[in-house]
């Protein structure tokens, strides 16, 4: 058990990171999630075609495989991420000065499959809108743009907000992958490093990890839940 | 579905014109991106050469056999490895929302009829369950399925128990699909009408038959699209399989690499690979749905509580649970 | 329908223990094709694996030269082959050998918890592990190395990674990992972990990582597949003596292997299995290490 206490700082050094991970991913996810989700409600076909084909594909892949393709296969298209570089993301993707890309590949491969899952929220939330909304709206001469904004989405996001909640949940345990595609340090990686490298026993580093991950998804699930009971009795 | 046409007019001969041309232009921008960021850098790296793909494409090459014959057994171990945990998850799944119905009706009895200490007894034994198999959900849904099979894989020998890593692959993803079926079910169950179960027992049936023969047939019939998508998370979560050595897809797709160095053209084989059977899969959902939704209304069964969303999300959403 | 499975199961398990008994009978008369019939001494690991005709060997999948599983869908390589000469001094068939893939931070465990019988995975010997495991061997002494692109000057040797800014690449949980680790400034930004050596060698081979960390010789194959990329980048840097792992109490099998290897290395198969399998690469062989009987 003493592991816990010997390396607390590796734990929480992994928590950072994973924490880290997580939140730039979560960010990242909604915005591409919610583009993608206006495409394929949108009255353009070819644009329809496009979100319905992002979606079936990231939904139907391994996140394994989208990690490898955001990791190998962005190299062979001659892009490090570059376009990442943003300032102030950038002070966190150089930490300490070195620049390692794999960060940031990591980070486009969760927001890309995340993204996908976060379309279908929106969109389910979107489906919860009574129809007579949206018709009423355009009968009174609203178009697309302003139905969407003024009527749909300010009634829809109040459907979306648990899916996405889960969504995001699903999210944090995905991150664990990263470690197994150049990310240094994240929280399942250190399970890895401590046990197999280090040598320490494998329970008390099981329990550290766990509780790192549980502290992360458990409030967020709870946090859900109450929202979806106050939700059911205001229906 | 029938959202997309009620948030816009059906368009009129202008707007035609607009949409034709605006959606000309977008194809022809898309196809121009594609070219000029996809096709030329992976082409001037010579990633289309015949080299590299003709293992996989090229019938007449020599290893092409040899090469599909190994993706065969790696698809081949990754059906088996979801079969065997879908089946399991959906048995221990089934049984723990059961024990969770149960209890939860059980923990409202005061057990009057008997002694003091024995109701205290069975009143304390009721309540101690439901906490630990309200932990054990907690605990097992909230942890990655990676460390999960990571863990089960190092865990189990250290307290002497071996197996085939097939086994500790099944394990960890039924530790944690069951756990998502539970609830799923669970939901599925307590979403029902209260008047089905208050029926049962008007006619007499104890909690568990009124469980076994009332509710979890009708939970199993509205979740039933929901579980179908499991199945596409399971799928999908075998390939977490290579962590611990398992052969499946990926793993066999890594030592194809390894001998014939055409990484991007494995996984973009695998990757439709995966697509096509989990697409069908997902289409096999909706299909089901629809059967149902007509089937309840001709049949005139009394129209359920719609289920909590978070749950059908997390398991028709990929299940996002697991969806790795 | 479960019901049925179960009996099937049974019944193959019957059948097939079945045949292999006829099997063992027929190689004790002497006139099996697996080769002579060994006697052993009772109660030893060698009589229990010659009785049952069957052995695990726990080997890399992945590295080439040592232990790469192709094409075909077996091993090849040299610890491959040494286990092979092994195994043929146990009077077991070459086809009765189950392979089982043992990844570097998996090997200490698949020998304690009997997953396998022996690990032969360019397993480095040192004291770390002897607390678990024993090692027989050593059967190959390599290095530890650098590789790097064929233009890059900067780096010559573990040094160049003092000042914190060459990156560099190994495999999660490997001894070369470890060590790389004492000579670079700060690990979270220089060092890049995978799980295979191939991934690193693409990511040196993109631009994301300046140089790849590992044994000689397994750099040694990657740079015989293309020597236009990438060179070593110095000499190595420490000593890698490979052991066959074996259960940490088992010396009688321990001095078996011993005795096999320097049967292998006076007869000449053990040069042969090299010449076949690494030694395409153009790393030296040397003379024979001598076998270390703790």
């Amino acid at each position: 058990m003493s592991v816990l206490i010997d390396k607390f700082d590796v734990f929480a050094g992994g928590f950072w990171l994973t924490l880290q991970i997580c939140v730039l991913a979560a960010i990242g996810a909604l915005i591409l999630g919610a583009i993608v989700a206006v495409l394929r409600i949108s009255p353009v076909p070819p644009l329809r075609a496009v979100g319905t084909a992002y979606v079936n594909i990231f939904r139907n892949m391994p996140l394994t495989v989208v990690m490898f393709f955001a990791a190998f296969g962005l190299p062979a298209l001659g892009s490090n991420a570059d376009f990442l570089r943003i300032p102030g993301l950038d002070a966190i993707f150089n930490r300490l000065g070195t620049d390692l890309p794999y960060f940031r590949f990591a980070l486009i491969a969760l927001v890309l499959y995340t993204a996908a899952f976060v379309c279908e929220a929106l969109r389910s939330g979107v489906n919860a809108v009574p129809p007579g909304q949206a018709e009423a709206a355009r009968s009174l001469g609203l178009t697309f743009g302003q139905n969407l904004r003024y009527v749909v989405l300010p009634q829809s996001w109040k459907a979306s907000i648990v899916p996405l909640g889960s969504v995001i949940i699903a999210m944090i345990k995905n991150s664990a992958l990263v470690g197994f595609f150049g990310v240094v340090g994240d929280l399942s990686q250190t399970a890895d490093q401590l046990t197999s490298a280090e040598g320490y026993a494998f329970v008390p580093v099981a329990i550290g990890i766990s509780i790192g991950y549980l502290i992360m998804t458990v409030p967020l699930g709870a946090l859900l839940d109450r929202i979806e009971k106050r939700q059911a009795v205001a229906r | 579905m029938s959202q997309q046409s009620v948030l816009y007019d059906v368009p009129g001969p202008r707007q035609r014109r607009i949409t034709l041309i605006s959606s000309l232009v977008a194809t022809v921008l898309l196809l121009v991106g594609a070219y000029f960021l996809i096709y030329q850098p992976l082409d001037d790296k010579g990633q289309f050469s015949l080299d590299l793909w003709g293992p996989l494409v090229d019938p007449s090459d020599e290893n092409f056999s040899l090469v599909w014959e190994r993706i065969g057994t790696g698809f081949k171990n990754t059906l088996m490895a979801a079969a065997l945990a879908i089946l399991s998850s959906l048995v221990v799944g089934t049984l723990l929302a059961m024990l969770r119905i149960q209890l939860k009706s059980l923990a409202q009895r005061r057990f009057t009829g008997l002694a003091t200490p024995v109701s205290y007894l069975l009143r304390g034994l009721t309540w101690l369950l439901s906490a630990v198999t309200r932990i054990c959900v907690e605990v097992f849904r909230g942890l990655p399925v990676v460390i999960t099979i990571f863990f089960v894989a190092r865990g189990f020998p250290e307290f002497g128990v071996t197996f085939d890593t097939l086994w500790y692959l099944v394990i960890g993803l039924t530790i944690y699909n069951s756990v998502v079926i539970a609830e799923i079910l669970r939901s599925g169950m307590e979403g029902l009408p209260g008047g089905q179960s208050e029926a049962a027992a008007a006619i007499g049936l104890a909690p568990w038959q009124t469980t076994r023969m009332i509710l979890l047939p009708q939970a199993f019939r509205i979740m039933l699209p929901a579980l179908i998508s499991q199945l596409v998370v399971v799928l999908k979560d075998t390939s977490l399989g290579f962590i611990i050595s398992y052969e499946e897809t990926l793993s066999i797709g890594k030592q194809i690499i390894g001998a014939l160095d055409n990484p991007i053209q494995v996984y973009v084989v695998i990757a439709v690979l995966f697509i096509v059977v989990n697409y069908t899969l997902s289409k096999l959902a909706q299909y089901v749905q629809r059967r149902l939704s007509r089937g309840r209304k001709t049949a005139g069964t009394p129209a359920q509580n719609p289920p909590p969303a978070a749950l059908m999300s997390q398991a028709e959403g990929g299940g996002m649970g697991g969806g790795v | 329908m479960r019901m049925k499975r179960v009996a099937a199961v049974a019944a193959a398990a019957t059948l097939a223990l079945g045949l292999a008994a006829c099997g063992d009978n027929g190689s004790g008369e002497g006139t099996g094709s697996g080769g002579e019939s060994k006697s052993f001494a009772a109660g030893s690991t060698m009589e229990r694996l010659n009785k049952a005709q069957a052995i695990k060997i726990g080997t890399k999948f992945d590295q080439p030269g040592f232990g790469q599983k192709g094409l075909s869908g077996k091993p090849e390589g040299f610890d491959v082959e040494v286990a092979k000469i092994i195994v043929k001094e146990l009077g077991i068939p070459e086809d009765k050998i189950e392979w089982v893939e043992a990844p570097s931070k998996v090997r200490e465990d698949v020998i304690v918890n009997g997953t396998v019988d022996l690990v032969a995975a360019t397993y480095t010997i040192n004291d770390k592990r002897k607390e678990r495991i024993a090692f027989a061997g050593p059967y190959y002494e390599a290095g530890q190395n650098i590789m790097v692109k064929k233009d890059d000057t900067a780096i010559t040797g573990p040094d160049s990674f003092a000042d914190g800014t060459k990156k560099v690449c190994s495999v999660t949980g490997s001894t070369p990992a470890e060590e790389i680790k004492k000579h670079v400034k700060d690990v979270a930004t220089q060092l890049v972990l995978f799980d295979t050596y191939d991934k690193c060698r693409d990511a040196l081979k993109g631009g994301q990582v300046d140089a790849v960390t590992t044994d000689n010789v397994i750099l040694l194959g990657y740079i015989a597949k293309d020597e236009a990329s990438f060179k070593l980048a110095g000499a190595n840097f420490t000593k890698e003596p490979y052991g066959i792992g074996v259960k940490k109490d088992d010396t009688d099998f321990r001095n078996f292997i011993n005795d096999t290897l320097e049967k292998a290395y006076s007869d000449g198969s053990w040069k042969k299995a090299w010449d076949d399998t690494a030694g395409k690469f153009g790393a030296e062989l040397g003379n024979p290490p001598a076998v270390n009987r703790y």
